[in-house]
């Protein structure tokens, strides 16, 4: 089956890499995956990735968190045990809310921040243990890595990607 | 080169005589005589309602029922009797100062605008940003304010201390000083002749960076080197050490002292992030508005994302002063720091609360969304908000001090806005029309023309 090979074309510089990246999409080929040692500013967009959602997440966790801490302190502190500490009033939550604030914005930040930060690895499949999916392992020191899906098209591509200044390109069988 | 626009010059005398009647109009009702006070003192404890029912609680225990109830001692009826001719001079007086303060608080919150822009335009040239440049004008326009409006600030302070009847800070009045013991003790910097010297220190202080900022711009624009850049790069470090002294200070004098009884450490901090934020909102609606006219075409959406990131955080970063002074005092509960609060809250409810809702809530969840921050029509929603929540703020740090619970927002709080509105918009865009809207010159230019977020 062919579809499980697929083309590695290397570069050594990030703005060859880019205009690559641009033609082979004017070409219409169908880029697998790019490695890079950096993030390559306008990368995504050339590659025409969607736009992240991660902070539209972040947004809802953040809620989540001001709701819990809420809900706890408002069972806690005036429904479950409403005792006079200080002198602070205790007969609704908004009477003593400004003490609350505190918690329900580390709470709203704690939420947001860890929940997002999960949802990125999990999106992302990162976890300790996995095994690395480094094809090339100079694609984290200098060299950058563009694969190319091929669908009985090998020659042509190779001919597009040597014209984009790729400094390697391998033929690579994809076993699965 | 900018046009002064004919209709926007003809709208500005508008709003400057429609301004100016108002205020006309406020000074001439609001001498009112004991008598009259007296008579609406009674007829507001009749109908009840709204401010008049406040009044009455304060009227009624000292005058009606007290009076009826041990009516025949007449010692207890005399000092009743003083109660209440006491109730009402206060009243009287409180009628009397509200032209002043609205005067006051439209006054002072336009100056602040300019002041916050030239803090903003001087942290610019310090920080050597690289995306700011191209709105570099439109700031050294909205600082062309400064000197007439914080002259005029400072002249009305001065001016109810000498011609009117101590109608904004009571320190100035020396029958009160003599009854107080608090003030006598800070008479040392509370008195009319020191403060009149340190308020016009200050606006020469700002008027002079502005003025040589603005002569560096300038002459760098048709420089060969960047000697002036070299200049103003010092000159505006040097201002922001001397800023943020002088505005502590003017915050102390110009706001906190209304309340002579009170302080805050913090106090400066809050204001001057109230100042930042309106100031760095008028950037945003002026670039937007020279913008839409064609008169900005090196501006781009990514310069109006980054002001409106500007106003999203100043707005959080005003909110954590305003919460951090009021949860600190509401938490001890001092009686002598908390009565600030109570008279706030009791009296002002809305104003005190809607404000917080206004440049807290509202540009938070406008703001937030990155593709929001880039439509003009949203930046210039939410700057409004911000605008009107900002006049709300200096509105509640003049206010309760000086007309109490005889506060409204009518002709005298809005004429006095439009007046100060009609003279800012003219003293302003007059200042954009005396150069380029390009400071061609400034060595970061490039960058800016191409920045892209």
């Amino acid at each position: 089956m062919e579809a499980s090979k697929v083309i590695h074309a290397i570069y050594t510089d990030d703005d060859v890499l880019m205009s690559a990246v641009k033609k082979v999409k004017a070409e219409r080929y169908h880029i697998e995956e790019i490695y890079t040692p950096f993030p390559v500013h306008g990368l995504d967009r050339a590659m025409e990735l969607a736009p992240t959602r991660i902070a539209i997440a972040a947004f809802i966790y953040g809620l989540i968190g001001l709701t819990v801490a809420t809900l706890m302190m408002n069972f806690i502190m005036i429904e479950d045990w409403p005792q006079n500490i200080g002198g602070k009033p205790s007969f609704s939550y908004l009477e003593n809310m400004p003490a609350f604030v505190p918690i329900m914005f580390e709470l709203t930040v704690f939420f947001s921040a860890h929940l997002m930060v999960i949802t990125f690895y999990l999106r992302s499949k990162m976890w300790p243990f996995k095994k690395a999916e480094n094809p090339d392992p100079r694609t984290t020191d200098d060299h950058f890595l563009m694969e190319i899906a091929v669908n009985g098209n090998a020659s042509e591509l190779e001919n597009l990607l040597q014209g984009t200044g790729a400094v390697e390109i391998n033929l690579v069988d994809k076993a699965h | 080169m900018y046009t002064f626009s004919n209709k926007l010059k003809t709208f500005s005398f508008i709003l400057m005589i429609l301004g100016a009647l108002g205020v006309g109009y406020g000074f001439m009702t609001s001498h009112k005589s004991f008598e009259e006070v007296e008579h609406l003192l009674a007829e507001e404890s009749h109908h009840g309602g709204g401010h008049g029912e406040a009044a009455a609680h304060h009227a009624a225990p000292s005058h009606d029922t007290h009076a009826v109830a041990e009516g025949h001692h007449a010692e207890e009826a005399h000092t009743e009797v003083d109660a209440h001719s006491k109730h009402v001079t206060h009243v009287q007086h409180q009628i009397a100062n509200r032209p002043w303060s609205a005067l006051y608080v439209a006054a002072f919150f336009f100056m602040m605008i300019a002041l916050g822009v030239l803090a903003f335009y001087a942290i610019q040239i310090a920080s050597q940003a690289g995306w700011s440049p191209v709105l570099f004008r439109v700031m050294e326009g909205i600082s062309a304010y400064l000197l007439p409006g914080a002259l005029i600030v400072l002249a009305i302070a001065v001016a109810s201390g000498t011609i009117g009847h101590y109608n904004l800070f009571v320190w100035m009045d020396p029958d009160v000083v003599a009854h107080d013991k608090l003030i006598q003790g800070k008479a040392g910097w509370l008195n009319i002749g020191w403060f009149a010297v340190r308020g016009l220190v200050f606006i020469a202080g700002w008027a002079a960076y502005r003025h040589f900022a603005r002569k560096f711009s300038i002459a760098q624009d048709s420089a060969d080197d960047i000697s002036n850049f070299k200049k103003s790069f010092r000159i505006a470090a040097a201002f922001l050490v001397f800023f943020i002294y002088s505005e502590s200070i003017m915050s102390w004098d110009w706001v906190m002292s209304v309340d002579p009884h009170w302080f805050s450490t913090l106090f400066g901090w809050y204001v001057f992030a109230s100042m930042f934020v309106s100031g760095i909102t008028v950037i945003a609606l002026m670039a937007i508005y020279l913008k839409s006219r064609g008169y900005l075409p090196f501006v781009n959406e990514n310069h109006i994302h980054d002001v409106a990131k500007f106003m999203f955080g100043i707005s959080i970063f005003w909110t954590y002063l305003w919460f951090s002074q009021f949860m600190l005092i509401w938490y001890s509960n001092i009686p002598e720091e908390v009565t600030y609060f109570i008279t706030r809250i009791n009296d002002y409810n809305l104003p005190f609360f809607g404000m917080v809702v206004m440049n807290f809530v509202f540009p938070l969840l406008i703001l937030m969304n990155a593709n929001y921050k880039r439509i003009p029509w949203f930046v210039v929603m939410a700057g409004i908000v911000i605008l009107a929540g900002h006049y709300l703020d200096i509105f509640n740090m003049i206010m309760p001090a000086t007309v109490g619970d005889r506060w409204f927002i009518g002709i005298p709080e809005i004429s006095s806005i439009l007046l100060f509105a009609g003279l800012f918009i003219f003293v302003v865009f007059t200042a954009l029309t005396k150069a380029p809207l390009l400071a061609k010159g400034y060595p970061l230019m490039k960058e800016s023309e191409d920045f892209h977020y």
